[in-house]
């Protein structure tokens, strides 16, 4: 980021190796923005390996990075809604993007991304189609389990009781959304929000989650993926 | 007998612990709770008692930390309407 | 994949009292205990311990307690109308259509360590294939405090499933393996077992043994299930029942970590919950005729 507007960005899978995965991110942003290592004034970090990234100056919060991420680019946003993969959260934030609370779903697979990968798994599809499937699900069913691991028997015997796998698909994203709506509930919920983090790609969740919530349109990040990064950036310049 | 209804994962231990000694079997805890978690039940955990007493839906228990989110905001928490109703002090909420 | 295996599941059995006539017995009250992994009939005579199964539980539970009861009454000349109280527990309990009544496993737990391990036990542990539960309980055997913790898969059977099928390495023999490694490496930091798994593979990719790998989830486990009983108070003495207290594995790094042996008895531990709801059928079953 140059003077607050986005130079370059780019996005690796965080392998074994975080500090080597931060590097590559690095160097792929550094080539879209044609910019040298040196010109980069100030380097800050966020997220899960925000500790371990030796080349950066300092880090910021999760919280604090996607609360000014996402304020910078959407400034009437109050509510912060992020669902990453391992961890989700919701934040209340001022108009300058300032944390004023914020709750967390983290260490327990049920309340995160990695509900939605492992439900796609046991439904044998890819977790791209999950969304798209369970768009096209005509009715509601329960999900009783509570747990990544429980959730799993249950899909495959929901498939071996021969229900709709599309329906399954809406269960699953059904049963996050619950999860993420009651820790946006701890925040309070303000009609201005924006979802963000990678689950914000999956349009099964983003549809589960307008009808968990009672809204009719919840925005959605363009590029969720980039907001906490971006809240980092600012965070850098600041 | 104290009842624990709830659950420990791995984001933390979400317990309702019900004290069936003190418990009096009025149900003042049951019209007050907004999402209906509690009801008055024969003690299923003492077989051969007819005391009948609160206890956790059993369809609740494995989602009190989600059902129990809106009397617990993040900050500004106030008293939990189940424990404030309780005259005996027989709820106790874990976290 | 042909050479598919389950490896997690327990051997099955019946046994019998091979001395004792049932004919000449007054009260024949059982106790049948559904699991969501494996289901235990036990059939009292007179208050004593006659004859028992441990078998799979099957795709429903009215048939595994059939099967069950059954595999008890097997080669005994002994037919389910000769019952005359019968108790259904476990997971399938409400689905039991031959049972008087249904008890929920808590108070059976309680019931049967007390009549296994003697009137002295306070603290009972069950670690089942989907719950583990945290009993503390008075001389009689009856609950005082309990936690049943069946939401997350972590801590139960399992999660050892899991990583029984994660690492292909039989169920039965993860408590020996998890002792040959040169020394105790620390336990695997994630409580999912979701994220335990990504973190085991991890440790693989690292050069970490098999064993080594086990070796941390069965500390991680044990240090989870003592943080569990911390909420009800752990007190001597100490009784395991349920599956997980046959994987040594778990049993003597939780006992290292709690500071307090756990009873042994000459009693198959899987059998507590349907011994303690033979105990109540044969109360209930003299209260009746009273």
């Amino acid at each position: 980021m140059e003077d607050g507007k986005i130079k370059g960005k780019a996005m690796v899978l965080s392998g074994f190796d975080q500090e080597e995965s931060a590097r590559e991110a690095l160097e792929q942003a550094l080539k879209e923005a044609g910019l040298a290592r040196e010109a980069i004034g100030i380097i800050v970090t966020t997220g899960n390996g925000r500790k371990a990234i030796s080349f950066a100056k300092g880090d910021v919060t999760e919280a604090r990075a996607a609360a000014l991420g996402a304020v910078f680019l959407y400034p009437t946003a109050r509510t912060v809604i992020d669902v990453g993969a391992e961890e989700s959260r919701a934040i209340k934030c001022d108009a300058t993007g300032k944390v004023l609370d914020f709750a967390v779903n983290e260490k327990c697979a049920a309340g995160s991304g990695a509900f939605t990968e492992a439900m796609a798994r046991a439904l044998e599809v890819p977790l791209e189609e999950l969304g798209p499937l369970s768009l096209r699900a005509t009715q509601t069913i329960p999900m009783n389990a509570q747990c990544a691991v429980f959730a799993e028997s249950e899909v495959i015997s929901l498939i071996h009781s021969k229900t709709e796998k599309a329906d399954i698909a809406r269960a699953v994203h059904d049963g996050l959304s619950s999860r993420v709506v009651a820790m946006v509930r701890r925040v309070g919920l303000n009609t201005e929000l924006v979802l963000i983090g990678g689950v914000a790609h999956n349009p099964g969740f983003v549809e589960s989650f307008k009808r968990t919530v009672g809204l009719d349109d919840v925005r959605t990040a363009a590029e969720p993926d980039f907001v906490g990064a971006i809240g980092a950036a600012l965070a850098a310049a600041e | 007998m104290i009842a624990n209804y709830g659950y420990k994962d791995g984001s933390g231990e979400f317990f309702i612990a019900i004290d069936t000694d003190k418990c009096n079997g009025c149900g003042d805890c049951v019209p007050v709770c907004p999402p209906r978690l509690l009801e008055m039940a024969a003690d299923e955990y003492d077989p051969l008692s007819e005391k009948t007493v609160a206890a956790v839906r059993e369809e609740e228990r494995k989602k009190i930390k989600y059902t129990c989110a809106p009397c617990k905001p993040a900050s500004g928490r106030g008293a939990l309407p189940c424990v404030a109703a309780c005259e005996p002090g027989a709820i106790a909420h874990s976290w | 994949m042909a050479e598919l295996q389950e490896f997690w599941r327990w051997t099955e059995y019946t046994w019998h009292h091979p001395e004792m006539d049932w004919r000449k017995g007054k009260r024949l009250a059982a106790g049948i205990d559904v699991g969501s992994v494996s289901s235990q009939a036990l059939i009292l005579v007179d208050g004593e311990i006659y004859a028992f199964s441990n078998l799979r539980t099957g795709s429903n539970s009215p048939d595994s307690a059939h099967k069950a009861v059954n595999g008890a009454m097997k080669d005994t000349g002994m037919e389910l109308s000769n019952l005359k109280y019968t108790v259904g527990t476990g997971y399938g309990r409400v689905n039991i259509p031959f049972a008087n009544r249904a008890i929920t496993e808590i108070a059976c737990h309680a019931r049967g360590a007390n009549f296994m391990a003697g009137p002295k036990i306070r603290t009972v542990l069950d670690m089942g294939g989907q719950d583990c539960k945290a009993i503390h309980c008075d001389e009689r055997g009856k609950v005082s405090n309990f936690l049943m913790n069946d939401k997350c898969a972590a801590g139960t059977g399992r999660g050892m499933e899991v990583m029984a099928d994660l690492l292909s390495i039989p169920i039965k023999d993860i408590g020996e393996l998890s002792y040959q490694v040169d020394q105790e490496p620390p336990p695997v930091s994630s409580t999912c077992v979701v994220f335990a798994k990504s973190e085991a593979l991890g440790l693989m990719r690292s050069g970490w043994s098999k064993n080594m790998v086990l070796a941390a989830y069965c500390s991680a486990m044990a240090h989870r299930v003592s943080l569990l009983l911390g909420r009800i108070g752990v007190e001597d003495q100490f009784f395991i029942t349920g599956g997980i207290a046959k994987n040594p594995g778990i049993v003597k790094r939780l006992e290292k970590e709690l500071g307090i042996e756990s009873v042994k008895t000459k009693y198959d531990s899987q059998i507590a919950g349907a011994l303690g709801a033979a105990l109540f059928a044969d109360t209930l079953l003299q209260k009746g005729t009273q």
